[in-house]
């Protein structure tokens, strides 16, 4: 605040606590108790009695009080007040302390690897505390995922499953690109095909065969040679029945034509990264395999 | 004097405005002069014309009855929504969107805290991923296109009560809408709130 407006405030209250005093004075001055003040409304006369005491001096009590408050607490103006109170300040005080309590039951665990961790009953029961407050709205409560947001109790790991906390901490975002501009309608037909065959369905043979050759053009590169996926680029298993974004023709087609650009957000910054280890040993205690 | 007074209602018109206005002007108008107030925080910028078309479109549907966009300085709100609201992030907004009710969470710093896909699915149909919650479904903002031809206009709006939008951003605010549904721009929206300031919860 500028020194202008400081003292604004500070005159501006100061003078206000005055006139309120000033003005409690005038009132008990010149009363002529017993007597009326000749205000007559309908027959309802007033005496001109003083203010009764107990009222005065709980006015009196309140400036005194305010100037204590003003000089103890930020108020007026620049002047930060004899405690040095500040809301930030009372903040941080705050976590520090709720850091000092609860930080070290969370740092207990920071040292043991995650596959170990998975098998502490303690630690996984603040795991699906943190799960259910952090994760669940998404992967849902029983972690089983839902359209769009991985099962977590499968045995899939688009990321690859020994990289859970790595995941957590910086979060992920797939690259399936869009290959309707690429392939033309007949080939995303094609490749869909052929991605059908992978996952063991029945399919149009000749189509099949077409997508086969598109297959190994575009799509090796990120999915694999033989489709079962890198966990390097999040490119998923195509030869199993764990489908991300559905399992009929229709889904899969929209897929390749559209791509896809799942997020997973980064969980450090808002969690820590003790927190992350306790619910990446979690996560990876649901998962089947 | 006090008779005179009580006769005339202008004249006590006049002196109880200036009895009620004598503590804002004391309170209020310092705090809108102080620099954290008025200057913005380092790397604001003003809202895209897709995000700005989304933010009329939280107001329009009256997000702010329930989701409060103010985060206090009190721990148990740090930690669940991270760093404090300050001034300076909001100095573009016109009108602030604060809200006083949290029926549902405050989104103060919802951006990136979920993925747009989850947010389509939420809006869509918020049970569908949180099943306990009370939100209404926003179906209509699927199939409306964004009204890109009135953004021009809101620019040069803002601009006026000084959000610093160039003569290049106001000729451009229509292009690059096509297709866009209403649904996308309320996403953008919400995917910028209160990126600038992170801190660890």
């Amino acid at each position: 605040m500028s020194s202008f407006f400081s003292w604004f405030v500070i005159i501006g209250t100061l003078a206000s606590l005055l006139y309120f005093f000033l003005l409690l004075q005038m009132n008990r001055t010149g009363n002529k108790p017993g007597e009326t003040t000749g205000h007559n409304y309908d027959g309802i006369e007033e005496y001109d009695n003083p203010l009764p005491a107990w009222w005065y001096w709980g006015f009196i009590f309140s400036i005194v009080f305010g100037i204590g408050y003003l000089l103890y607490y930020p108020g007026l103006g620049n002047f930060p007040g004899l405690s040095g109170w500040t809301q930030v300040g009372q903040l941080e005080a705050e976590q520090a302390l709720a850091e000092a309590r609860y930080g070290p039951i969370f740092a207990q665990y920071r040292d043991i690897p995650v596959a170990e961790l998975a098998n502490n009953p303690a630690a996984m029961k603040m795991g699906h505390r943190l799960f259910i407050n952090n994760c669940a709205v998404c992967h849902g409560a029983a972690a089983t995922g839902s359209f769009g947001f991985p099962n977590l109790t499968d045995s899939e790991w688009l990321w690859g499953g020994e990289n859970i906390e790595t995941t957590l901490t910086h979060g992920r975002t797939a690259a399936m690109p869009a290959w309707q501009s690429v392939l033309g309608d007949a080939g995303v037909q094609e490749v869909t095909e052929y991605v059908l065959q992978l996952a063991g369905r029945e399919v149009d043979a000749d189509l099949s065969a077409r997508g086969e050759v598109h297959f190994t053009t575009y799509c090796t590169a990120c999915h694999g040679p033989e489709a079962k996926g890198q966990a390097m680029f999040g490119a998923p298993d195509l030869t199993n029945e764990i489908w991300l974004y559905g399992n009929s023709r229709m889904r899969i087609e929209h897929v390749i034509k559209n791509g896809r650009n799942g997020v997973m957000p980064a969980f450090e910054p808002r969690l820590g990264a003790d927190k992350v280890h306790i619910l990446a040993a979690y996560v990876k205690s649901l998962s089947a395999g | 004097m006090n008779e005179f007074i009580e006769k005339n209602i202008g004249v006590m018109m006049l002196l109880i405005l200036i009895a009620v206005s004598f503590g804002g002007i004391i309170e209020i108008v310092p705090l809108m002069n102080q620099s954290v107030v008025t200057e913005p925080i380092k790397g604001l910028k003003p809202l895209t014309p897709l995000q700005l078309a989304g933010r009329d479109i939280y107001i329009r549907e009256g997000c702010s009855t329930c989701h409060s966009q103010m985060i206090r300085p009190l721990r148990s709100e740090v930690e669940r929504y991270g760093h404090y609201s300050v001034a300076g992030e909001l100095v573009y907004n016109h009108p602030f969107l604060f809200g006083s009710k949290r029926t549902g969470p405050d989104l103060a710093r919802v951006g990136g805290l979920y993925s747009d896909d989850w947010h389509r699915a939420h809006l869509y149909d918020p049970r569908s991923v949180v099943p306990e919650s009370i939100m209404p479904g926003f179906t209509w903002l699927f199939d409306t296109p964004v009204d890109a031809a009135v953004l021009p206009a809101k620019l040069r709006a803002l601009r006026a009560v000084g959000v610093p939008y160039t003569d290049a951003d106001i000729a451009s605010a229509s292009e690059g809408l096509e297709g866009r549904m209403e649904s996308d721009a309320l996403i953008a929206y919400l995917q910028q709130l209160g990126l600038l300031i992170k801190e660890r919860r």
